[in-house]
């Protein structure tokens, strides 16, 4: 009985450390950091980023109703607020809120969608660069 | 006499039993609506990103599948997704949209907010109220349904912003 009991333990261990160890290894496969994704910006663009124009092109509009900051707000250490809708949006900058810019997959996702919805295009590497280097000089 | 008597009252018992019957089965139809189809992971993710995460019910099958064939011109925004989630999504909102009778017909636009019912149920909130700030817009269901992103649009549960 008390074998038994004992070598149930062992299975419910070794299961749930493989499991863990398959959870580590896989967010690891495709986590990022901001600063990795920032690096991969940067590269594609082939010039530095620069904060300061990052930050610019974040608060104008582009021929449209509007600009990033429309949902985000001017400077997005807070909660923003969908210009349509009103549903809130989480702070954007990863110094306040450490899921953004994680996942290179989703943050091309909204890149695409945004930047057609502000700019009526997709950004270039390098606007992507300069907002995202604004966006990390933001610090509590 | 008593004997007439009898068989009036008791046909006066019959209808009303009838009448609650009636209303009760009427009722639960119009509370199929509010069925809550536990909301696929994903659903909540993608789309309520941006908006409430609206019961699948609220819409007919053809109004699904026609926003979600047109995603990157959504109301005015891109809200474009990769192939493989948007048939995931169509898939789920089609097999648990409307098909009972008020909501068998597409609204115009495909906008929940111009549903008959809809403009019936929220008749009594006026016009200010709708210009608030804290609502802005009929897709705002939160700012007065405070469940509404479980899905829960019961009468008990808005609060309606002042």
């Amino acid at each position: 009985m008390n074998l038994s009991l004992q070598y149930l333990f062992s299975l419910r261990s070794i299961a749930l450390a493989a499991g863990l160890g398959c959870a580590i290894l896989g967010s690891a496969a495709r986590a990022a950091t901001p600063a990795e994704l920032l690096a991969g910006y940067t590269a594609q663009a082939g010039s530095p980023a620069t904060p300061a124009r990052g930050q610019q092109f974040f608060a104008d509009r582009h021929g449209r109703e509007w600009s990033c900051s429309s949902c985000h707000g001017a400077v997005p250490t807070q909660t923003g607020k969908h210009a349509s809708t009103g549903k809130p949006i989480g702070a954007l900058a990863p110094a306040f809120n450490a899921e953004r810019f994680t996942d290179a997959a989703k943050t091309e996702k909204w890149f695409r969608r945004n930047c057609n919805d502000v700019v009526g295009r997709e950004c270039t590497a390098a606007e992507k660069a300069d907002v995202l280097s604004w966006l990390l000089s933001l610090k509590p | 006499m008593s004997l007439r008597f009898r068989s009036c009252a008791q046909r006066a018992f019959l209808v009303l039993i009838a009448t609650i019957g009636i209303t009760y089965a009427a009722m639960a139809d119009d509370d199929k609506r509010a069925v809550r189809v536990p909301l696929l992971p994903k659903y909540q993710q993608e789309c309520a990103a941006c908006h409430t995460a609206y019961p699948p019910g609220m819409l007919p099958a053809a109004s699904w599948q026609r926003l979600m064939n047109n995603l990157p011109r959504h109301f005015g925004t891109d809200a474009s997704l990769d192939p493989v989630t948007v048939k995931e999504l169509s898939t789920w909102l089609t097999a648990h949209a409307g098909n009972y009778k008020r909501v068998s017909e597409a609204p115009p636009e495909d906008r929940i907010t111009r549903s008959p019912w809809f403009i019936r149920e929220h008749g009594e909130v006026s016009a200010a109220t709708w210009k608030l700030p804290a609502v802005k817009s009929a897709a705002n269901c939160a700012a007065c349904h405070t469940q509404a992103d479980r899905g829960d649009f019961n009468e008990h549960n808005v609060r309606i912003p002042r």
